[in-house]
């Protein structure tokens, strides 16, 4: 009987540990994803889109759109990669300035996507370099 | 006793800063060259300082600006492209700054150059005003010959940063004038401190005369 008391309590703190630890896992992935990203952004983006992601004017978009982060999530690596020319409509507005193309590796670009998609007021969570390659495959 | 010592000290420390500010003036920047003049029958020297020559652009809205535009108004001048992407939007980000703290006073100008007159036509420069969310006169984006712009840039407001270096038009410095179109200061539009700087001397350089 005693035996099988510990028996169930060992059980439940290795499943324990396994579950926490494995949730540490996904945490330092996204840890180490966002503060790489910061760096990405400061370097590559931060010029234009601004230190809080508020762009400029009605010359530049602000990355504080949220909804238009998620429905365009999958576009958002083309964008990056190829610029993007023409209109686009954020938080309501229009933007028909031309946006250069940044030359960043897959990695790189989820990095900054899984920075900007947690900063500014956004909360995507991690955005992995997988499925990065895979929308950038999928590029018009 | 004691607390009396660091009263009267702490008041004379203030006292201090505080005469060291109303009597701080820029320094002049640009040649000078010594006139001698027979004033009353006696010989008086002067100093001459560089000046910014005369010139004529035309600004966002189709208005001739001439350096006959800005006697007895200080103001800052700095050299873009609107299709710039990399620091020209630090540049507008700092600039508005300035534009919003002297928007009203009508002797305190911002003077844009654009040094792309190819694509940056009086149309596109209005577009990117009313984008950039500015109106009214205080700010001016410049339209002019390209090599006029260079000239200006690179012979007068520029002399002050150049040490013998090319490619400081697209370095993003903005050059306070005043009244008497001498360069009084030279500043970094991308960094924030230094913009913060060029606001506090604006409003020391407009107390003159």
């Amino acid at each position: 009987m005693k035996l099988k008391v510990i028996l169930v309590i060992f059980c439940f703190v290795i499943a324990a540990t396994v579950i926490t630890s494995c949730q540490d896992e996904g945490q330092l992935t996204f840890k180490r994803y966002y503060s790489t990203g910061q760096s990405v952004y400061q370097n590559h983006c931060q010029n234009c889109h601004g230190a809080q992601g508020e762009g400029l004017g009605a010359l530049i978009p602000p990355l504080t759109d949220s909804s238009y982060l998620k429905t365009n999530l999958h576009q958002l690596p083309c964008f990056i990669k190829n610029g993007v020319m023409g209109n686009i409509i954020v938080n309501g507005k229009p933007y028909s300035q031309a946006m250069p193309p940044a030359q960043l590796t897959s990695i790189e670009i989820a990095e900054v996507i899984t920075f900007v998609g947690n900063s500014f007021g956004n909360k995507i969570g991690l955005v992995d370099a997988d499925m990065i390659s895979e929308d950038l495959g999928k590029c018009n | 006793m004691r607390k009396l010592i660091w009263a009267i000290s702490g008041i004379m420390f203030l006292a201090a800063c505080n005469t060291g500010n109303s009597t701080k003036t820029l320094p002049i920047f640009g040649e000078r060259t010594p006139v001698t003049k027979t004033v009353d029958g006696k010989p008086v020297t002067d100093t001459l300082y560089q000046t910014i020559p005369p010139f004529k652009f035309v600004n966002q809205y189709g208005d001739t600006i001439s350096n006959k535009n800005l006697d007895g108004k200080i103001y800052v001048a700095d050299f873009f492209f609107t299709s710039c992407p990399s620091i020209c939007p630090i540049m507008q980000r700092n600039m508005l700054l300035v534009y919003n703290e002297f928007k009203s006073d009508p002797n305190v100008k911002i003077l844009s150059h654009t040094i792309d007159p190819k694509h940056d036509s009086v149309p596109v420069l209005k577009d990117y005003a009313d984008k950039l969310g500015i109106q009214g006169n205080s700010w001016w984006l410049l339209y002019g010959q390209k090599e006029e712009i260079y000239q200006l840039a690179e012979k007068h407001y520029l002399t002050r940063v150049n040490d013998g270096k090319d490619g400081l038009i697209h370095e993003g410095w903005f050059l306070l004038v005043d009244k008497q179109k001498r360069i009084r200061g030279s500043y970094d539009g991308t960094i924030p401190e230094q913009v913060k700087q060029l606001i506090a001397d604006m409003h020391t350089l407009q107390l003159e005369k």
